[in-house]
């Protein structure tokens, strides 16, 4: 069919009535048909999940499609703004290869055999199993995984059936060391927003942090903003990233090195006299035992184990010392590198103590005063056994260390587990060692996944569950924890496509087939968020309309005489060393440890973000896969050359254990250095479902064999693999 | 009347696409076809590198080529703004503007069959919007306004800034401008 224009508007200038003109336009001309006026736009506010920033976002749309997604003006996190992701989040709610009804696996498990079910077949399935596996072995044995916005109905009804294995890679595989080293040194972490007051910088430091390819809306927002406003940046990365095109000092640093420049650069501070004394007088402890842990830390000793020349070291801390405090020394986010992580982001925030800015503009703002009041809800049962979710490290934290359940999982011990539930995430791209997660699998007795996509993890499940996309759903509320505190709701933009069903209804039938409805005392889920909207005395209509509230009077992020810090550490005070890391006997003070580099022939495996992907959820989706259709191992150029590698042929990856990649095209650069490559991590997915991603690009943790346990959180270091390339035969 | 134009801050630009994919949703544009792009360039060698990110889109040329070149009068430049712009139902994708634009700022839209490219959003203009990439310029690097307007934000922009325009000695006199090849802020 070839409509022009023109016969489009004959043919629609026939009919009369507006909503019958409405109903025959073909998508393709909805655009045409508003401009005409035969219709007209609505817009509804809710937030984004492309990633897990959350940002306020207004969906326009016409004729019962959704055409176009906008920031939302008055939501902290988009400020009017979406990124890519946000922008292509139409093209998950309309990609055809979504779960669009739910599956119950008819082959062997992995083979992907699948039979249509009805929603009442397969959660009766699902109940029936999770009821036996509490039978027989209780219900620790059922663990759950989960990630974002299904947390929020999954996490209560599998700790109303009596588990608290719970597992976050969020956590583990993530964020979950920068957060234990802020609360061992702040008694807090650096929040998610991350409350850097980049806006207010005069200096900012990234080390490993790709803004710009790591896009995190508003964090984005400010650091171009702070740039703007005339702030210097220091890039620490071996890559010459976005960010360090941006940067006055670029430091190439050698891989697992970082902690020696960090030292280095607390040791300068002091020695230097440039650290703020009236500050750490006031608020901290434990300077002289820092002082002297690092006193050995030279920059030429730095130099050495850094490549950074000692005068660009000297030359970078002067620069923090002179702008203290409006200095952003930047905590990160995926801090799981080489299992000393804990340390080295305990050294990030020992240096932005040093230089007082923790509490003050420019530097790291204090979090907002304000707090919601929870309703309360039907307390939960006592677990019967011992949970396995911090897998015995004393600093892990209740998101839980993914692998030690992965691990009890396989061996049976302490007590077997034998059912997984997954929402949210896809584990078998987030958790390293995929053959340890293949081989775990294989021994449940139960794997249920919720999913929109059928990704890797999902194609593995006996029964799959299809969540509809988050523009077709209410979640719960999100709380903002910005400078301010403020709500914001996720309501659907339109009825769910297919069978597709919210996670909140999965959640409640089956809560319903498990004997467990009494905790979830609600018909509809807004009935659920009004009644919480009047406990918290905030107007549900208001918030309906415009998606999100700030609170008023609740924001507080600057030391002054009258808002003084509380620190929730064991001494109450900045803690420069640590007497908690202490008493359980680790290093008070960050010990610098050297790590192996690679060995002749291998180069280290780094990974990181592209700006229009969120891991493998979004590689389908055709709004975005068109940008990026599969990912590049990036190779130093004069590396590739020697290797008589060229730009855009395909290479496969091969790790010191032999594990093998799908193959991947090379990207020869100069942006990089000579002992590493990099790759943009969530490819090379498997599911032949995924009609655009199938098997493009490589997949980052097919080749972490290898990982390096944080003793103090259980995180898992996963920089530590090396790989060489080799030609596709 | 207003003088439209646009200003590429390249400095604060971080190469992230949101332009790119709020242009598409906005205008309906074709998988694999582009109304505006964004480019990334890098220069020098390891570790002495300087890095361009630059957003490229049709320039609204005062001297437009593409608008001399049209044979159905198609295409042409508006009066009163001063954006150049296509009567879709006057074009037949003969792509005589394709070839005579130096930008590649157009294509023949293979969904529709005509001449397509940027319009600066003219539609949201209308409605008192910015072009759509502007709004979602998450680097506030892509700037709109009135050239004849004091306070808007391109002459703001542009004050003491050496501002440039791509292939100036083609002599089509562009109306988006660039400041700042490098993205090193000073
Ligand atoms: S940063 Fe982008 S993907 Fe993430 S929530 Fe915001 S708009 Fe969505
Ligand atoms: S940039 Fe190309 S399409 Fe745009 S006005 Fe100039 S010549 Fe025409
Ligand atoms: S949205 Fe702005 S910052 Fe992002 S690529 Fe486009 S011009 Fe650059």
């Amino acid at each position: 069919m070839k409509l022009s224009r023109r016969t489009f508007l004959k043919s629609s200038g026939v009919a009369t009535a507006g909503l019958a003109v409405a109903t025959a336009v073909p998508e393709k001309f909805l655009l045409w048909a508003e401009e005409a006026g035969l219709i007209k736009a609505t817009y509804v506010p809710t937030f984004c999940e492309i990633c897990f920033w959350k940002c306020g976002a207004i969906a326009k749309v016409l004729n019962g499609r959704v055409v176009k997604l906008d920031g939302n003006p008055v939501h902290g996190n988009s400020r009017g703004k979406l990124c890519a992701r946000g922008n292509g989040g139409i093209g998950l709610l309309y990609d055809k290869d979504r779960l669009k009804s739910p599956l119950i696996n008819v082959g062997k498990r992995g083979e992907g055999k699948y039979r249509k079910a009805s929603w009442d077949e397969a959660l009766g399935l699902v109940a029936e199993k999770m009821k036996g596996i509490k039978q027989q072995h209780g219900p620790e044995a059922m663990a759950l995984f989960t990630h974002g916005a299904p947390t929020d109905h999954f996490l209560p009804l599998l700790s109303a059936y009596g588990t608290q294995n719970v597992g976050m890679p969020s956590f583990a595989q993530c964020r979950g060391p920068r957060d234990v080293g802020y609360e061992l040194t702040f008694g807090e972490g650096p929040g998610s927003p991350e409350r850097v007051d980049m806006i207010n910088s005069k200096v900012i430091v990234l080390i490993g942090s790709h803004l710009g390819e790591n896009m995190h809306n508003s964090q984005v927002q400010d650091f171009t903003e702070g740039l703007g406003r005339g702030a210097k940046l220091i890039v620490v990365d071996p890559r010459f990233s976005i960010a360090a095109g941006k940067a006055q000092q670029w430091l190439p640093i050698r891989p697992a090195s970082d902690l020696a420049l960090l030292l280095a650069w607390i040791n300068i501070i002091i020695t230097e006299g440039m650290y703020d004394r009236p500050y750490l007088d006031q608020f901290a402890e434990g300077f002289s035992d820092l002082a002297q842990a690092v006193s050995h830390c030279t920059p030429q000793w730095a130099e050495q184990e850094t490549d950074i020349p000692a005068a660009q070291i000297m030359e970078t801390a002067r620069m923090m010392g002179q702008n203290a405090p409006a200095v952003t020394i930047h905590p990160g986010r995926h801090a799981t590198w080489y299992g000393d992580d804990v340390q080295r982001s305990r050294a990030l925030a020992i240096l932005t103590a040093l230089l007082g800015s923790w509490g003050r503009s420019g530097g790291l703002f204090m979090a907002t005063k304000g707090s919601l009041t929870k309703g309360e809800s039907k307390p939960f049962p006592e677990p019967g056994k011992e949970p396995l979710n911090t897998g015995g490290y004393p600093f892990a934290g209740a998101e839980g260390v993914t692998q030690a359940i992965r691990e009890a999982t396989i061996s049976g011990a302490p007590y077997p587990i034998k059912g997984w539930f997954v929402s949210g995430t896809n584990l078998l791209k987030a958790l390293p060692d995929q053959k340890r997660t293949l081989e775990a699998i294989n021994k449940l007795d139960l794997l249920v996944v919720v999913d929109v996509m059928p990704m890797d993890t999902a194609m593995m499940a006996d029964v799959i569950l299809p969540e509809c996309s988050y523009l077709e759903r209410y979640d719960a509320l999100a709380i903002g924890k910005g400078k301010s505190l403020s709500v914001s709701l996720r309501q659907p933009v339109i009825k769910p496509l297919y069978e597709s069903q919210p996670g909140w209804w999965i959640a409640k039938e089956l809560a319903n087939r498990l004997d467990l409805a009494d905790y979830f005392p609600w018909t509809t889920y807004e009935e659920k968020i009004k009644a919480q909207c009047v406990t918290a005395g905030i107007s549900y209509d208001d918030l309906k309309k415009l998606g999100s509230l700030t609170i008023p009077d609740t924001a507080a992020p600057y030391i002054t005489p009258e808002n003084q810090p509380v620190f929730k550490t064991a001494s109450g005070k900045i803690e420069l060393s640590s007497k908690e890391l202490k008493e359980k006997g680790f290093d008070p003070v960050p010990v610098y440890v050297r790590h192996p580099q690679p060995p002749e022939g291998f180069f280290r495996l780094t990974y990181g973000r592209s700006a229009v992907h969120t891991f493998s959820r979004t590689t389908n989706n055709p709004a975005l896969n068109e940008l990026y259709k599969e990912n590049e191992v990036w190779i130093n150029a004069k590396k590739a050359q020697a290797l008589g590698l060229k730009n855009g042929e395909y290479v496969l990856l091969i790790n010191q254990d032999g594990a093998k990649s799908n193959r991947i095209r090379v990207k020869a650069t100069q942006r990089i250095r000579e002992d590493m490559v990099y790759m943009v991590h969530g490819w090379g997915s498997t599911p032949k479902e995924l009609s655009r991603s199938s098997l493009k690009g490589a997949d980052d943790q097919g080749l972490v064999t290898r990982y390096a346990v944080d003793p103090i959180a259980g995180s898992t270091g996963m920089r530590v693999n090396f790989v060489k390339l080799q030609k596709e035969a | 009347m207003p003088k439209y134009a646009m200003v590429i801050d390249q400095r604060r630009c971080v190469a992230c696409m949101a332009c790119v994919v709020a242009c598409k949703n906005e205008n309906d544009v074709p998988p694999e076809q582009y109304r505006t792009r964004v480019l990334e360039m890098v220069e020098g060698e390891f570790p002495q590198l300087r890095m361009e990110l630059r957003s490229e889109l049709c320039n609204h040329c005062d001297n437009p080529p593409c608008v001399y070149n049209c044979p159905t009068g198609a295409s042409y430049k508006r009066k009163e703004d001063g954006i150049v712009l296509l009567r879709k139902n006057r074009c037949v994708g003969c792509k005589a503007c394709v070839a005579a634009c130096p930008y590649d700022a157009r294509y023949i839209n293979h969904e529709k069959g005509f001449a397509d490219k940027c319009t600066f959003c003219e539609h949201r203009l209308k409605e008192g919007k910015e072009p759509a990439c502007v709004a979602t310029c998450i680097g506030k690097s892509r700037i709109f306004g009135d050239m004849d307007d004091p306070k808007s934000p391109v002459r703001i922009a542009l004050q003491n800034s050496d501002a440039t325009v791509l292939l100036e000695g083609a002599g089509t006199r562009p109306r988006v401008y660039y400041i700042k090849k490098f993205s090193k802020p000073e």
